[in-house]
């Protein structure tokens, strides 16, 4: 069977991918999917411990189901909110979108 | 009982939830309902009030949450201080909310204003019933935001817009330092109740510097929110928002907060070796700072403004000296009739359309009650028996007497102040000849002259719980352990009484009877006069020590980020162009021979001010990952 | 034990898909191919699921995250035009600082969980289907009720945000 920690690791390795997009893309879409990516990795450890740590109680599993409905809400609100700029300022680039700025 | 206290502190927030939402579509804005929400509160309040007098409190708190070892609990506790400051806080949000129906009226967004001072009730509410100072801290930003949102409430206005801001910031100075004082307290005894506070430094064993700091710092926050020296600088300026929002929060409630602080951690204060002495220098200071320049402003609400950061300051001083009873009972007898005074204030601001008092003049023809009322309340905060404020500040004084010989002689000169500029302002305002022609006062309406009028009974009979004649039934209920008899000392009394008097005389005098007085010291103490009258140029010592020059870096961090184009973040070939960049700076500056080392050296600084605040989301973020990954590897290693 | 032997090498063979999706779908200059490339990955996680006994998630996982999420993300891409333009510049310039240290992260992460050497499961009973609904409809019943409201306000919210006269 496959250990734990290979699952730790998979997801250690998703969640940093998803960082390094979050880091680095400049639209708020691309945000987005790496945000995604990030909320995966921390599914992946739900589940895993959940597995392997409290076998006959699904706590980790409904844990993982909340996190998507949460993950959910906030894709809805972000694309939303993505659209209404961009129809004001027709662009979706973080570092333009800088009317706050002083 | 406990449900009285549950339902008291949340009917607030039940009005402020249904007129924020739903308030324009409620009868006269929503104030109706906001009204008899805190109607509902009050009744609670008096209901507490006598549950206290008889004998009884509530405590009652659970476990807020846990984090490693401490468990951190939040609840509420009544005790006699508690039941004195809900009954000030609800009866005079009560009024001043009937009093806004009229002050208010045509005016398009007043639910806004309801809402808020539901909220802002809530907050005041909370913070006078938390058993803990981690839960006083929260209600205790929770008022700031209400200040903030209240003074700004006019935000088309620029200058509202920046005075709101400037309370804000100059808060948050104060809060800093009291989230220190709470940590320190925390740290040293592992608890942030009240009582278990009070108990742990009763057993004693601790460091009583340490104590010390935790005291003073504690007393930041006070400094900031009670406006004293030498964070006072915000309270005039909160003067921009509506009268009745400055009668609660900047006159009444909110500003004493600092006061009902000092008095609740008062186990703190007097187990520290010094702290009470400074609790004490600053009040006197403020105090003596803010009477002065009081008696030369000419704007009625600014007028107030400075005497509230005075009597502040009295209350400290009582509170410095261990006049712990006089302390509460001078905050009590201020709300009422400074309140009162802004309030009248507000019906001759809404009546007449001007601030200035030179303007005025006259008014009491117009207006009977509205000057009939504002007299009872100078003559409340001169210290005229047997009006309230000559019980309590009898009692400052006596404490003061008894304590230090100089203290109580300023403390006296902060009175005879005060009696000169209340009747500076009532003899301009009200007596005499109209001096504006286009100035056609009358009366407000009766939803504002009752609130007057019961808050001038409140000022004129409310002393008396703590006088000889009750047999200082005040100090017996409460008190700091062990409770200590106010002997009647009469040499003070009857000297406050004549220092009251005088000022009363000397007002008269100056802008009555000699007119030409006050004319001729201005142009003879031409200094002096613009001192005062600018306010000891506090505000322009900030101004030029730290606004402008944070500004003036802030500005230069962003020339120089619009100078280098390309924020380069890695690469040689990008360190070389930097550092070219740098050379070519100082070459440049070299030749023209006009630079220096300090020069560069700023510049260097700003390099690194410019890289911290890039305006880029994602920076920010790449650089909260970076510090995270040095932190591990520092605890790693 | 060949069955063991092709089920384990399945699994890696997964998550190298999982792995290189990802970092396709963070890198690709078109926002449009990295969403697809996005939903290979989430798959690949689905069948992760499947491996820890948690089928119903992985049944979720496709139907939410593939079914609702990702086909809004498209719709997205769609209707914020011409930002999958190529010539546009889609990365920052702080990708080698950024590498640097989510890598960092990386490795100090896989270096503590190297250590968690747990190889076998305690017991390998499959949690059914029944125990979640069970759970979720009485311990968790709360939790399960503020998430719907979050839902329904998420849905109210992005309505009202995207509606034309904002």
């Amino acid at each position: 069977m496959i250990p734990l920690h290979h699952y730790l690791i998979l997801s250690a390795l998703l969640f940093c991918i998803g960082l390094y997009g979050v880091f680095t893309r400049r639209s708020a879409i691309g945000i987005l999917l790496s945000l995604e990516i990030m909320l995966n990795a921390a599914n992946i450890n739900f589940v895993a411990f959940s597995k392997f740590v409290t076998p006959d109680n699904p706590i980790g599993q409904i844990f993982v189901i909340f996190t998507i409905g949460v993950s959910a809400a906030a894709a809805v609100v972000g694309l939303a909110i993505i659209v209404a700029i961009y129809r004001n300022y027709k662009t979706i680039f973080v570092d333009e979108i800088n009317i706050m700025k002083w | 009982m406990v449900n009285a206290a549950y339902s008291l502190a949340l009917l607030p927030v039940v009005g402020f939830i249904v007129n924020i939402f739903f308030g324009s579509k409620l009868k006269l804005k929503g104030a109706l309902f906001s009204i008899a929400c805190i109607a509902g509160s009050f009744l609670c309040a008096c209901l507490l009030l006598r549950h206290v007098i008889a004998g009884n409190s509530i405590e009652q708190s659970a476990t807020w949450f846990t984090c490693g070892k401490y468990s951190f609990s939040a609840g509420l506790v009544i005790d006699q201080l508690t039941a004195i400051m809900l009954i000030v806080v609800t009866l005079v949000s009560l009024l001043v909310q009937i009093y806004s129906i009229g002050y208010l009226h045509g005016e398009k967004n007043s639910t806004r204003f309801f809402a808020f001072i539901s909220l802002f009730t809530f907050s005041m509410l909370g913070l006078v019933l938390a058993d803990n100072l981690i839960l006083v801290y929260v209600f205790w930003e929770l008022v700031g935001l209400c200040s903030y949102l209240l003074i700004s409430y006019w935000y088309n206005k620029p200058s509202a817009a920046l005075a709101g801001k400037k309370a804000f910031i100059t808060n948050r100075i104060g809060d800093a330092g009291f989230f220190l004082g709470i940590a320190t307290l925390f740290y040293y005894l592992g608890t942030a109740n009240f009582r278990e506070i009070a108990e742990k430094l009763h057993h004693g064993g601790f460091d009583p510097h340490i104590i010390t700091i935790a005291g003073i710092l504690l007393f930041c926050g006070a400094i900031g929110k009670s406006a004293q020296f030498p964070l006072h600088v915000w309270l005039p300026d909160a003067m921009e928002g509506p009268t009745p929002a400055s009668a609660l929060i900047h006159a009444a409630t909110m500003v004493a907060a600092g006061v009902y602080l000092t008095v609740r951690s008062y186990s703190v204060f007097s187990a520290g070796n010094f702290s009470l002495q400074f609790v004490s220098y600053i009040g006197i200071i403020t105090s003596l700072l803010a009477a002065s320049i009081a008696l030369v402003q000419n704007d009625i609400k600014k007028i107030l403004a400075y005497s509230t950061i005075s009597q502040l300051g009295l209350m400290m001083v009582a509170l410095g000296v261990g006049g712990y009873t006089a302390g509460v009972f001078h905050l009590m007898t201020h709300a009422f009739f400074k309140a009162l005074l802004f309030l009248c204030a507000g019906a001759v601001i809404h009546n007449t359309g001007v601030q200035d008092i030179r303007q005025m003049g006259g008014l009491f023809g117009k207006m009977k009650i509205t000057a009939s009322t504002c007299f009872i309340a100078c003559l409340a905060i001169a210290g005229v028996p047997p009006f309230s404020g000559f019980w309590s500040k009898d009692e400052i004084l006596l404490a003061a007497f008894n304590h230090n010989k100089v203290l109580y002689g300023l403390s006296s000169l902060v009175a005879f102040m005060t009696a000169f500029y209340m009747f500076r302002l009532y003899i301009l305002t009200f007596t005499g000849k109209p001096r504006d022609p286009h100035l056609h006062p009358h009366e407000s309406p009766k939803v504002m002259t009752w609130p007057l009028i019961i808050l001038a009974s409140l000022s004129a009979v409310s002393g008396l719980i703590g006088s000889p004649l009750t047999n200082h039934w005040f100090s017996h209920f409460i008190y700091f352990h062990p409770e200590h008899h106010i002997e009647v000392n009469y040499l003070v009394m009857y000297s406050s009484i004549a220092v009251g008097l005088l000022g009363i005389a000397m007002a008269w005098l100056f802008y009555k009877a000699c007119p030409n007085i006050p004319k001729a010291l201005a142009e003879n103490y031409k200094p002096i006069y613009n001192l005062l009258l600018n306010k000891y140029y506090i505000d322009e010592i900030y101004d030029t020590v730290i606004v402008r020059p944070f500004l003036a870096l802030t500005r230069f961090s962003f020339s120089f980020d619009s100078k280098i184009i390309d924020g380069s973040v890695n690469g040689t070939a990008t360190v070389t162009i930097w550092i070219s960049t740098i050379k070519a700076w100082i070459d440049k500056y070299i030749v023209d021979g006009l630079v220096n080392l300090t020069a560069s050296m700023v510049g260097a600084i700003g390099i690194v001010l410019r890289r911290l605040q890039s305006g880029f989301i994602q920076n920010y973020i790449l650089l909260i990952f970076t510090s995270v990954i040095i932190i591990v590897l520092l605890k790693l290693i | 034990m060949w069955s063991n032997y092709i089920a384990t090498s399945l699994f890696y063979g997964i998550a190298g898909v999982i792995v290189i999706f990802s970092i396709l779908s963070v890198t690709l200059k078109n926002i449009f191919y990295s969403a697809l490339s996005l939903i290979v990955a989430l798959l690949g996680i689905a069948a992760i699921y499947i491996y820890l006994n948690a089928e119903f998630l992985a049944l979720i996982q496709i139907l939410i995250y593939i079914g609702a999420i990702m086909t809004l993300i498209i719709f997205g891409i769609m209707l914020t035009l011409k930002i999958s333009d190529k010539t546009l510049q889609q990365h920052n310039k702080q990708q080698g600082l950024s590498f640097l240290v989510s890598g960092a992260l990386a490795a100090i992460l896989i270096l503590i969980f190297i250590r968690f050497k747990t190889t076998e499961a305690v017991s390998l009973k499959a949690v059914s289907l029944a125990d979640i609904g069970k759970e979720l409809l009485t311990t968790y019943a709360l939790p399960f009720e503020v998430i719907s409201i979050i839902l329904l306000a998420a849905l109210i919210g992005a309505v009202v945000i995207s509606s034309k006269d904002m």
